[in-house]
This record gives structure tokens, sequence and C-alpha cells, in this order.
């Protein structure tokens, strides 16, 4: 099942059972912003397993270095060198190539660089926090960046995000666009996170946990996570699409 | 025994949080000079473009009324002749000068979101019966833990509307109006209700 002649099949209908439900009152934002009602199923049209393609020749070349893409010519990032690597699969195990992956994060002090961030802890005037990459045709990614510190935000008295990378991901079709985040292995805040916790099943909070990987941790440079990402698989077209009257 | 399906399972949702900007939208948040400009941005529309330009307005909306200042949102949609520029639309070439997707985050102070593009035509449902012209969107934002797929149709296509398969299994018939963008000459005007008595419809897809 290769991704050389297009797909256009439906896709696997999406397991809502270990993502999170939108009302989730231990964090407190999704109170007024969760829809009440049940949402209206839709097996997939046109509208929904087509989706833009985006080519590497729009990614530069420092796009995927977060250590050096904002720093100033010849200074880097401060913090814990780290490589984040992995493959975007689909559910049948297939390597999603040309899939776009965008991430953010926090500086390794805990703090964004955003307009509206207000935590105390310094920023680095060498660190943007952000790059983006595109898959190659294995839909294998990796990323040069600094290890994000966890940082306090406002939701109760005294509740800290553990240390995480945002990862947006554009797959083959918009109806398996995801936005999602990444941990890493041995934080003890993963468990006590409400944001993590808005998941119901460990087993699927564990996919989101980036081991440690010391086969690709360059020695005396950078140490490396691997983190996979699964997008929503989808069906064969032989008897999909049927011709009016078939 | 039988044998196992093996499938893997999609990655947990997790919510866009208060600072997707930082990594979908950096210019707008005023990080420059990484990106040249914000994917997504600006018109999706070039002069060559086919077909009638309009301006798609709106904003998402909390169960208090208020306006969400930090969602964004994505909008895919067909050309003028209903085409989709994607590697997955078998039925013919879409228009090479209209790529169908863009991008837009919500106003930190109004919470609107602005497309420039143009009306799509009509696309196929599955069992070859024509939908209505419509754009699909998808919306995130801090403490919304799961994207929300919903779809915009055009109030000046009441007839296709009439027939619209997808419109037409909303068993609850006065929910139909949250999901069509009311049009004044060339600006359609979309407010996404996250709640409360016109709380729009969102899709499982």
């Amino acid at each position: 099942m290769k991704n050389a002649l297009p797909e256009t099949g439906g896709f696997f209908a999406r397991d809502r059972a270990m993502h999170p439900p939108a009302l989730t009152p231990g964090y407190k934002t999704s109170v007024l912003r969760s829809p009440q009602r049940a949402l209206i199923s839709l097996e997939g049209t046109k509208s929904e397993v087509t989706g833009p393609v985006f080519g590497h020749n729009m990614i530069n070349e420092f796009d995927n270095d977060l250590i050096v893409n904002y720093a100033k010519p010849g200074e880097m990032a401060i913090g814990q060198r780290i490589l984040v690597h992995g493959r975007v699969l689909d559910e049948r195990g297939v390597g999603v190539a040309g899939a776009l992956v965008e991430f953010w994060q926090a500086n390794a002090g805990g703090r964004y660089r955003h307009k509206k961030e207000t935590y105390l802890a310094a920023l680095d005037p060498n660190f943007g926090g952000f790059g983006r990459c595109v898959t190659d045709e294995n839909g294998y990614y990796w990323f040069r960046t600094i290890k994000p510190g966890p940082y306090p935000w406002p939701n109760g008295v005294n509740d800290w995000r553990p240390a995480h990378i945002h990862f947006s991901i554009f797959g083959h079709g918009f109806a398996q666009r995801l936005i999602t985040q990444m941990y890493f292995e041995g934080d003890p805040l993963i468990w006590i996170c409400p944001i993590v916790k808005t998941i119901p099943d460990e087993e699927a909070i564990k996919r989101l946990v980036a081991p440690l990987d010391m086969n690709n941790t360059i020695p005396m440079d950078m140490r490396a996570y691997k983190f996979d990402i699964v997008l929503r698989g989808r069906r064969s077209t032989f008897f999909e699409n049927r011709k009016e009257g078939n | 025994m039988v044998q196992p399906l093996n499938y893997l399972k999609e990655s947990p949702s997790q919510t866009a949080g208060p600072y997707v900007h930082i990594g979908c939208t950096p210019n707008f948040t005023g990080i420059h000079g990484v990106y040249e400009t914000d994917l997504g941005s600006g018109p999706l529309c070039n002069d060559k473009t086919r077909g009638e330009r309009i301006t798609i307005r709106g904003r998402v909306i909390d169960g208090s009324g208020t306006p969400l200042r930090d969602a964004l949102v994505e909008i895919w949609q067909a050309d003028a002749d209903g085409y989709y520029n994607s590697p997955s639309e078998t039925r013919g070439k879409a228009d090479p000068n209209f790529f169908g997707w863009g991008r837009c985050p919500a106003d930190m102070a109004t919470g609107e979101f602005v497309f420039e593009t143009i009306k799509p035509g009509r696309v196929p449902f599955n069992d070859g019966r024509l939908m209505a012209p419509h754009v699909t969107l998808w919306i995130v934002a801090r403490g919304i833990n799961i994207g929300l797929h919903t779809r915009m149709y055009f109030s000046d296509e009441e007839a296709a509307n009439a027939e619209d398969p997808v419109l037409n299994r909303i068993e609850h018939r006065v929910r139909v109006p949250t999901l069509i963008g009311k049009r004044e000459g060339n600006t359609v005007t979309f407010d996404i209700y996250l709640q409360g008595e016109n709380e729009t419809v969102f899709f499982d897809i």
C-alpha cells in the first residue's frame, strides 16, 4: 500500500474514546468553549478526504533548526541541545509522505515568545521557539532544538505544564488534521497536568511521551528523543465512491 | 485464535493552547525574520483565479457570548468548478491558480477572522448527488481539546441547500441555519457558536 498512487478512500472512523472530550472541567478554559450537542456523523466526502499539498520547496534551510533559526549570526539558543525525530504514520502503519509538521515550544526556562505571555522567566534573545518540516517519502521528520522548560499557568492555583512541544500535522486529507503535544520520558509533571488529564485513556497518554533514544543521540553533542505521530488511516479505494446506480 | 489486526491508533489530540500563533502564524504575533509570510495568510485567489470573489468574515463565540481572540481557523474548499486542488481529487484537474486552503488567526482585539476567496462550485456527495456550495472549516484554540470540523453554506443558494445531502441529514431542522453564511453583496458572514441556543453544528467526519 504505497502512497505513489493518489489515495481516495474514506478515513477510518475516529476513536473518540481515547481523544479528550470537549468538556473537561479540570481544564477550566474548556468549560465555555466546549460544544454541548452531539457531533453530526458524516462519512468523508470529497470535501474531507482531499487536502492541500505543501511542497518541500516552501521549507527554508534552517526551518527545522530551532537552535539557530532565530539566533543572531554566530550565536545559539541557550539550553539542553536535543534532536527530536520520528515518523508520521497512519493507522495502517504506512509512512505519510509529504506531511507538513509544524512545532512550537517554550524556551529552556519555560517562557514563550508571545505578546500575551506573562511568565516572569527570561526570554532568550536567540530563541524564537518554532519550526517546521515536510516528511520524506517514508514519513520521516527531524528537527534540532533545546529542551523546553516546564512552566506555571493560571488554571488551578499551582498548576504546572510538563515540558512539552506542540505539534500541528497536515496529512493527506483535511479529515486527518491534528494538533497535539509531545512530552518527555520521565517528567513527573505529566501525570498531574490538567491538560494531559483531558485524555481519558492512560495508554493513549503514553503514546504522547517520547522516549530518550540513545541510539540516535550524537556523542558530545545532543540527546535524541523519538516521537512517532499516528494520523487516521484510510480504506482502499476499490469499492469506494460507486457511480450512481452501481 | 484469529490473526491480529495490528492497526496503529491515532495519536490523541491536545489543545492548540494560547500560543498556537508562535508555531502557525509567527509574523502575526510579531516574530519576524524566520518565515517570510505566515502560511495560509493573504487572499486564497490571485488575478488569474476563476470564480466569483467573496470575503468570508466571522467570529468564534464562546458560551458567554464573548468572541474568542485566540482562535485559529482554517478553511478548505473546492475551486469555482467544484474541484479540489489535491492528489486525492480524481475527477478532474482543479484551477492551478487556486490552492483552496487558508489559515487565519482571530483578531487579537475583535476576534474576527477574514478570508478573501472565491465562491466554490458544487461537489458531488459519495452517491453522486450534488452537494450545495460549501467551505469546510477547522477551528482550534485554547480550551478546545480537539479541533472542530464544520461547514459554511451560502444564503444565496436556497435551492441547492434544500437538496444538499449533508444538510438534509440534520434531524433538528432548527439547527440548519447555523451552517448558512449570510451573504450581503460579496461579503459572507459566518459566526461560529461553540455553545448555547445557536450552537453551530459540528461534524464527526
